[in-house]
C-alpha cells in the first residue's frame, strides 16, 4: 500500500491530470464507509506568546471527510483547468495557481462561519469558489467573459464574492484592508472575524506592520494568515526574510505555526482563531507552511530557483490531497470508490464550466467606461477618439 | 442629434469589430522602427532592449566601483532578465535581491546614494512603484533642495518596466510618467529602443539628480538594433527628431513613437504629406525648444501617449505649444491617448492610441 500511494500521489498531483480517477489500490471491498468518525494527531504547532494552542488531537467525521475531500479535489481541478486555459491563450493577464496549497483554503473554510470574511492576494480562484461563487463565475472571470464574477473586468487576480473582499494584485496591499474589514465586524457587532491572507514575500511589506499595529491597538477580530510557500517569486524565504518564523513576526500579536499541508491542522487552527478573536482578545497571526507546485505564475516555469526534485519530493510526501485521501481510506471514513465518484463528478463539473467560460461572450467595449464612478458627473468618458465617444454607464447595481 | 447617435453606434460597431479582430493575446499594436543613426562610431552588436540595458549596467559596474544594482529577484536577472549574469560577474555584494518591499527599496536606494554610492534600483513593474511613491516624491526629489545642496541623492536611478504589453491587464500595463513629471527634483526618461535605452540609462546613472527610467516592457525582446558596444551617453532633456516634415508635428515617447512613425509613413503614402516625428525621450525636463520649433514650422501638433488623457503628459506639452506657437497653429492641438479609465483587462486594443486612432486624428488636424 505505502508503495503504491506515492505513485498515485504523483499521478494525482501532476498539473495535467490525465485521469482524475486515481487508481488507489485498496483491499477494502465495501462501497461505502462503515466508520462514523476517527481521531487524528496533528503535527505540533509552534506558539508565539500563547500559553495554549489549538488541539493536536482532532476528530473527523465521515461526512466531513467526504466534504473536505470534495473541496480539495475541486480546487486542484479548477487550477488544472486554469492552467490549460492559460496555455491555450484564452486567459489574458497573469495567472497564479494555488495547486499544493489547497489544504489552507479548504481547512479554513470548513471552520469558518457564514459571518466571517476573507481577503487574499492573487492566488484566489479556489478561495472564490469556496466562498460561494459558482464554477462558471470563477472560470469565466479568468477568461474575461460576461459570466465572470467581476464581469470579466478584473481577470484572474480580481475575483470577488459575498464576504470575499477579493483577489488583490498589489502584494501586501490587501492586509491593511483586512484590519479595516475586521474593524467593521467589531463596529457592527456582527460577531464576524476577518481573515487576511498574504504570502511569505508579502510579509516583508511595510504596510503589514502598520496593519498589525492598528489591529492590536484596537483589538480587532482580525486573523493574519501568512501562507508560507517557501518562495516569493524566485526568492526563497531564507534570502528574503531576516526571520522566517512568520508566526512570530507580529511581535505583540500572538501567533501559531501550522502545518499548512494538513487540512485538519488548518481547520483546527482556524477554529481556535475564531474562538480567540470572538472572545475579544484581539488579532491573531497564523503561519501556514505550504508549497506551490507550479511556477509563481504561468509565465514562470518555476525551475530556475528550485530543483525539480524538491517539487517532486513535496508532491510525493506531503501532498495535501493524497495525504488526506490516504488517511480517510486507511481509517475507513471513505472508500476508494466513493472518492473515485467524487473525482469523476468534480472533473465533469469543472469541464462543463470550462466550456461555458470559453464560449461565453465578452462584455462590449462600451463597458470600458462603465462603473468607474458611482455617479458620473459627465456623460462621456474622456479620451480622444473624437468621433466615437464612450458614454459613462452604470452596469452593476449601486448600493 | 439623432443622426449623431446613429453615427456613434455605427462607429461603435466598427470599433467592436476592430477590437475583436485584434484582441488576441500577445498581438502587438505597433511595428518596430529600428534606429538607423548611431550615437557613436565604432563596433556595434545586435542587442534587444533588455540586452542594451544589461550592457549599460555592465559598463557601469565595471567602471564605477561604487555602483550597486538591486531589486526584487535581481540576483538572477529580475523578471525581465535585464540584470542577467551581472551577479556572477560582479558579486553578491554589488548585485542583489531585495525583499518584496518597494517603499524600502526606494528609501534604501536614496540613503545609499546620499552616502555616495551609485544606486541602481529596479522596481519590478511600474505598476508597483506606488508603494515607493512617497520616498521618491517626498525624499528623493527634495533632498538636494531642503538640505541647501548638502545631501543630494543624485546617484539614484530607479529603473522600472512600464506600458502595455498586449495582455497585461490592470496591474502590468500602466504608464505612470505623468505622476513623476509633476515632481521638481526628479528626472524622468522613457527610451524607445535599445540604442536610446543604453545611452539614456548611462546618462541617468551618471546624472547628478535622481532619475526615474521607465522601460516600455514590450520592447525588451521585440526591439532589436545594432547597438554600439562602447560606452556612450545621450543627453537628458533633449528630444530627437526621427523624421522630418512640414505638414504636422507628431510627438510621443516610448512605444508610442513607433506608432506615430507608422502614422507618418501612412500619411506619406496615402495623403502625400510629410510629418515630423519627435521622440521626447525625456519627460522631465522635456525639450520645449525642439517641439516648439517644429510646430512653428508645421503649424499642427499631435501628441500621443498610452496613459489616460486627463493630466497625462500630453496636456503639459499642449499647453506649452499653444503658448509658444499660438500664431503659428493651423489647427487645435490634438491628443490621442488612453481613455480616462483604469487600464482594462479585456479591452486593451481598444484602450490604446493605435495607428488608426492616431491617423484619424491626424487627418482631422490636416483638414481643420
Ligand atoms: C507591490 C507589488 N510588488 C511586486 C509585485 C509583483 N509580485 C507579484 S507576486 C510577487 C511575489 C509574492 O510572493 P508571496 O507573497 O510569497 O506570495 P506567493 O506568490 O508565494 O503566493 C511579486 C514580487 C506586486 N504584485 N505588487
Ligand atoms: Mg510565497
Amino acid at each position: 500500500m505505502s508503495k503504491i500511494i506515492p505513485s498515485a500521489a504523483k499521478l494525482l498531483a501532476t498539473n495535467t491530470i490525465p485521469k482524475s480517477a486515481v487508481p488507489i489500490v485498496s483491499t477494502s471491498t465495501a462501497k461505502y464507509s462503515t466508520k462514523k468518525e476517527a481521531t487524528f494527531e496533528i503535527k505540533p504547532y509552534k506558539l508565539h506568546k500563547l500559553e495554549k494552542g489549538p488541539a493536536t488531537s482532532v476528530i473527523l467525521t465521515a461526512e466531513d471527510a467526504i466534504n473536505i475531500y470534495e473541496k480539495l479535489a475541486m480546487l486542484r481541478r479548477i487550477e488544472t483547468s486554469a492552467g490549460n486555459l492559460y496555455k491555450e491563450k484564452i486567459i489574458r493577464g497573469f495567472c497564479h495557481l494555488y495547486s499544493g496549497q489547497e489544504a489552507i483554503a479548504v481547512g479554513m473554510r470548513t471552520a469558518m462561519r457564514d459571518v466571517d470574511s476573507v481577503i487574499t492576494a492573487y492566488r484566489c480562484h479556489g478561495w472564490t469558489h469556496l466562498m460561494g461563487v459558482d464554477l462558471v463565475g470563477v472560470l469565466a472571470e479568468l477568461t474575461g467573459r460576461k459570466s465572470g464574477c467581476s464581469r470579466g473586468k478584473g481577470g484572474s487576480m480580481h475575483l470577488y464574492g459575498r464576504n470575499f473582499y477579493g483577489g488583490n494584485g498589489i502584494v501586501g496591499a490587501q492586509v491593511p484592508l483586512g484590519a479595516g474589514i475586521a474593524f467593521a465586524h467589531k463596529y457592527n457587532d456582527d460577531g464576524g472575524v476577518n481573515f487576511a491572507l498574504y504570502g511569505d514575500g508579502a510579509a516583508n511589506q511595510g504596510q503589514l506592520f502598520e496593519a498589525y499595529n492598528m489591529a492590536k491597538l484596537w483589538n480587532l477580530p482580525c486573523v493574519f494568515v501568512c501562507e508560507n510557500n517557501g518562495y516569493g517569486m524566485g526568492t526563497s524565504i531564507e534570502r528574503s526574510s531576516a526571520s522566517t518564523d512568520y508566526y512570530s513576526r507580529g511581535d505583540f500579536i500572538p501567533g501559531i505555526w501550522v502545518d499548512g499541508m494538513d487540512v485538519l491542522a488548518t481547520r483546527e487552527a482556524t477554529q481556535f482563531a475564531i474562538d480567540y478573536c470572538t472572545s475579544g482578545k484581539g488579532p491573531l497571526l497564523l503561519e501556514m507552511e505550504t508549497y506551490r507546485y507550479s511556477g509563481h505564475s504561468m509565465s514562470d516555469p518555476g525551475t530556475s530557483y528550485r530543483t525539480r526534485d524538491e517539487v517532486q519530493e513535496v508532491r510525493q510526501t506531503r501532498d495535501p490531497i493524497t495525504s488526506f485521501k490516504e488517511k480517510i481510506i486507511t481509517y475507513e471514513l471513505a472508500t476508494p470508490d466513493q472518492l473515485k465518484e467524487i473525482d469523476t463528478r468534480v472533473r465533469k463539473e469543472v469541464d462543463e464550466a470550462t466550456k461555458i467560460a470559453k464560449s461565453d461572450s465578452e462584455i462590449g467595449p462600451e463597458e470600458l467606461a462603465a462603473d468607474i464612478y458611482y455617479n458620473n458627473l459627465e456623460p462621456e468618458i474622456r479620451g480622444v477618439s473624437p468621433d466615437s465617444p464612450l458614454q459613462h454607464i452604470e452596469v452593476s447595481a449601486r448600493n | 442629434m439623432s443622426s449623431l447617435v446613429v453615427k456613434r453606434s455605427v462607429l461603435l460597431a466598427k470599433l467592436i469589430k476592430h477590437v475583436n479582430s485584434e484582441a488576441k493575446r500577445l498581438s502587438s499594436h505597433f511595428v518596430y522602427f529600428p534606429d538607423n543613426g548611431k550615437p557613436v562610431e565604432g563596433e556595434t552588436t545586435k542587442m534587444n532592449m533588455m540586452q542594451a540595458i544589461n550592457n549599460a549596467m555592465d559598463l557601469t559596474l565595471r567602471s564605477d566601483p561604487t555602483a550597486v544594482v538591486f531589486g526584487e529577484d535581481v540576483a538572477f536577472g529580475g523578471v525581465f532578465r535585464c540584470a542577467l549574469g551581472l551577479q556572477e560577474k560582479y558579486g553578491k555584494d554589488r548585485v542583489f535581491n531585495t525583499p518584496l518591499c518597494e517603499q524600502g527599496i526606494a528609501g534604501f536606494g536614496i540613503g545609499l546614494a546620499t552616502a555616495g554610492a551609485t544606486a541602481i534600483a529596479e522596481i519590478q513593474f511600474a505598476d508597483y512603484i506606488f508603494p515607493a511613491f512617497d520616498q521618491l516624491v517626498n525624499e528623493a526629489a527634495k533632498a538636494r533642495y531642503r538640505s541647501g545642496g548638502q545631501f543630494p541623492c543624485g546617484a539614484l536611478t530607479v529603473r522600472t518596466p512600464c506600458g502595455a504589453v498586449g495582455h497585461g491587464g490592470l496591474y502590468h500595463s500602466q504608464s505612470p510618467e505623468a505622476f513623476f513629471a509633476h515632481v521638481p527634483g526628479l528626472k524622468v526618461v522613457v527610451p524607445r529602443g535599445p540604442t536610446a535605452a543604453k545611452g539614456l540609462l548611462l546618462s541617468c546613472i551618471r546624472e547628478k539628480d535622481p532619475c526615474i527610467f521607465l522601460e516600455p516592457k514590450i520592447l525588451y525582446r521585440s526591439a532589436t538594433e545594432d547597438v554600439p558596444v562602447e560606452d556612450y551617453t545621450l543627453p537628458l532633456g533633449k528630444a530627437q527628431v526621427l523624421r522630418e516634415g512640414d505638414a504636422a508635428t507628431l510627438v510621443a515617447w516610448g512605444t508610442q513613437v513607433h506608432v506615430l512613425l507608422e502614422v507618418a509613413q501612412k500619411a506619406h503614402d496615402e495623403l502625400g504629406v510629410s510629418c515630423e516625428v519627435i521622440d521626447l525621450q525625456s519627460i522631465l525636463p522635456w525639450d520645449e525648444e525642439t517641439v516648439c520649433n517644429s510646430v512653428k514650422k508645421t503649424g499642427r501638433c499631435l501628441i500621443a501617449h498610452e496613459a489616460p488623457l486627463t493630466s497625462g503628459f500630453g496636456a503639459e506639452v499642449a499647453a506649452t505649444v499653444q503658448e509658444e506657437c499660438f500664431l503659428h497653429l493651423e489647427a487645435p492641438i490634438g491628443r490621442v491617448t488612453g481613455w480616462d479609465a483604469p487600464f482594462p483587462h479585456v479591452f486593451e486594443p481598444f484602450y490604446l492610441p493605435t495607428v488608426s486612432r492616431c491617423y484619424d486624428e491626424l487627418r482631422r488636424l490636416l483638414q481643420y
